[in-house]
């Protein structure tokens, strides 16, 4: 039997593994988490007095049953939680738990790796007491925790009014809701959102809920900067007509919407094409999900879709595999999946529009901003290493010189604004600025952990 | 530690075992299940010093992306706050530890 190996227990991994399991394959699911769900099906220790079903609200029902449907799935499966796939080699995966390295070979591999924020600096972002808008949702749902008492939600994202709607709900004063993007970019998507009505109802129900709470929500925003000695103070932004405001907060959470985390596809040797809607360098699959033979792609890791594509796409990449491997395929049942994903997807690219990354924004960054919070980089560094007389135009080059994005996060958190950074400095589109390579350990590891002597 | 404002604001309860951590020789209570970085957050304490002009940070991503929320363990090395969970008994320091065996 074929070794089919799918990394990422969230809703894609599990959706994959099941229609395996139907098939009478059993996987090895592998997750860096110690509770399957991923980060935004995130289920709580049992021990945590968190009501879920109240935090999730519309998605109660899908949370619950992912989870009740893993529950059924785990004795017919691999199952291999708290575990770290930090290299890729050919058809090997190194694999570290419980600070012991492992490897895995596979005949079929299936990453769904999951996204993480996309942030863009400012002022002060450095301060305790910033987090990224998915990790105050993460403090929340793993914790039991709120990032602050007074808490200031910034960026560009429809996630701004629902993380901020369970922080109300939970007893935080929401000091603002503050986009960066204008409404009128909202109302221009709109034709483009009405292709899944029942997200978009959603979005305008936790947007209203703000406006009928009292909180203030702004459009068109510039951020000026985080303030406060050492944990932050207040956030100070400007409005759409150029007037400055200060909120004062114990916590601002930042999110511009989600990134895929494609580190381990880069090492699986995917190949990848910029994405100038989404303006970001992205793993090339086939409409299942193939990325090259025995390699395949799914959820939010390979294309931001949000929970209910994850499924669908990590559901679609499990019958390419099974047709892969000569199994019958149910052609009906792929072409529906197939559509719900495009359609899903394409329902992400209004999103994208709608709640912009804001590139003239980064572009315009003053030289003192903090760039690369583990190398201590600012923005001015980068731009004048680039100004020298044939000066670096190309992220990695920048990188060889500046080391932003260098450190230990390997640029998961400055490498969307670098890239913007570069290309506005060197005057060209944010594709030719290139893309940051992904290099094995994808996390920091122990060299005893490796194998190494130390 | 001269911030004792907590950061981190508990809104539910957990149930289990209590545990007593020392971070920079100040006592913290958690509870076992907590990640080493809410039981910090909780009690006000920074989490690292940045290597570079030692300004505080206290993590980011929150969810072992972005790894600034290393702390230090004379035992075990270097940790990472937000997935790591309290053990009763932790030492832990804001700034690397000489290891009884060895430098991981």
């Amino acid at each position: 039997m074929a070794d089919i190996v799918i990394i990422g227990a969230g809703p894609a991994g599990i959706s994959a593994a099941e229609v395996l399991c139907a098939k009478g394959l059993r996987p090895v699911l592998i997750d860096e988490g110690a509770q399957a769900g991923g980060q935004g099906y995130r289920r709580p220790a049992d021990d945590l007095a968190l009501d879920m079903n109240r935090l999730m609200g519309s998605e109660a029902g899908k949370y619950t049953a992912l989870h009740r449907r893993f529950e059924m799935l785990r004795p017919k499966i691999d199952y291999r939680p708290r575990t770290l796939v930090w290299a890729i080699d050919g058809s090997q995966l190194h694999l570290l738990r419980d600070g012991q390295a492992q490897t895995l070979d596979f005949d079929k591999l299936l990453i769904a790796s999951g996204a993480m924020d996309r942030v863009a600096p400012l002022t002060g972002w450095t301060l305790p007491g910033v987090f990224t808008l998915g990790g105050a949702q993460v403090a929340l749902k793993d914790q039991g925790c709120l990032i602050g008492s007074r808490v200031a939600f910034l960026g560009s994202s429809p996630l701004l009014a629902l993380a901020a709607k369970q922080y109300r709900d939970m007893g935080a004063e929401i000091a603002v809701i503050a986009d960066t993007t204008p409404l009128a970019a909202k109302v221009a998507a709109l034709p483009a959102l009405l292709r899944a009505p029942r997200t978009l109802r959603r979005g305008i129900w936790y947007m209203a809920a703000s406006l009928r709470a009292g909180t203030p929500m702004l459009h068109g925003v510039t951020p000026v900067a985080v303030e406060g000695e050492n944990r932050v103070e207040a956030l100070v932004l400007r409005d759409k007509r150029g007037r400055e405001h200060r909120f004062a907060c114990d916590a601002v959470a930042l999110g511009y919407g989600l990134k895929p985390e494609t580190q381990l596809a880069d090492l699986a040797r995917a190949e990848f094409a910029y994405d100038p809607g989404f303006r970001l360098h992205l793993p090339k699959i086939d409409g299942l999900g193939r990325a090259r033979p025995g390699l395949y792609l799914a959820g939010d890791g390979v294309r931001i879709g949000g929970a209910d594509a994850a499924e669908a796409s990590g559901a679609l990449a499990a019958h390419a595999i099974l047709s892969d491997l000569s199994h019958p395929q149910d052609i009906e049942v792929v072409r529906r999946l197939a559509r719900r994903v495009k359609r899903l997807r394409n329902f992400q690219r209004g999103l994208a529009r709608a709640f912009a990354w804001p590139t003239a924004q980064i572009a315009a960054l003053s030289d003192s901003v903090t760039l690369c919070r583990c190398e201590n980089v600012t923005v001015g560094a980068v731009r004048a290493e680039m100004c020298r007389e044939f000066g670096p135009i190309e992220v990695n080059r920048v990188k060889a010189m500046t080391r932003c994005g260098m450190g230990r996060c390997q640029g998961r958190v400055c490498g969307p604004a670098l890239q913007e950074i570069v290309a506005a400095e060197a005057g060209q589109d944010g594709a030719l600025a290139g893309r940051l390579r992904g290099q094995a350990p994808i996390k920091p590891i122990a060299l005893a952990a490796a194998g190494y002597p130390t | 530690m001269d911030a004792p404002k907590a950061q981190f604001r508990r809104v539910a309860i957990r149930a289990g075992q209590p545990a007593t951590l020392s971070f920079e020789g100040t006592v913290i209570r958690a509870t076992i299940g907590d990640s080493v970085l809410a039981a910090l957050l909780e009690s006000g304490a920074l989490i690292r010093r940045l290597e570079f002009g030692a300004e505080p940070r206290a993590g980011f991503c929150l969810m072992g992306a972005c790894q600034d929320c290393w702390v230090w363990s004379a035992e075990d090395g270097r940790l990472r706050a937000c997935t790591t969970p309290v053990a009763d008994g932790m030492t832990l320091f804001a700034d690397p530890q000489p290891m009884a065996g060895g430098h991981g």
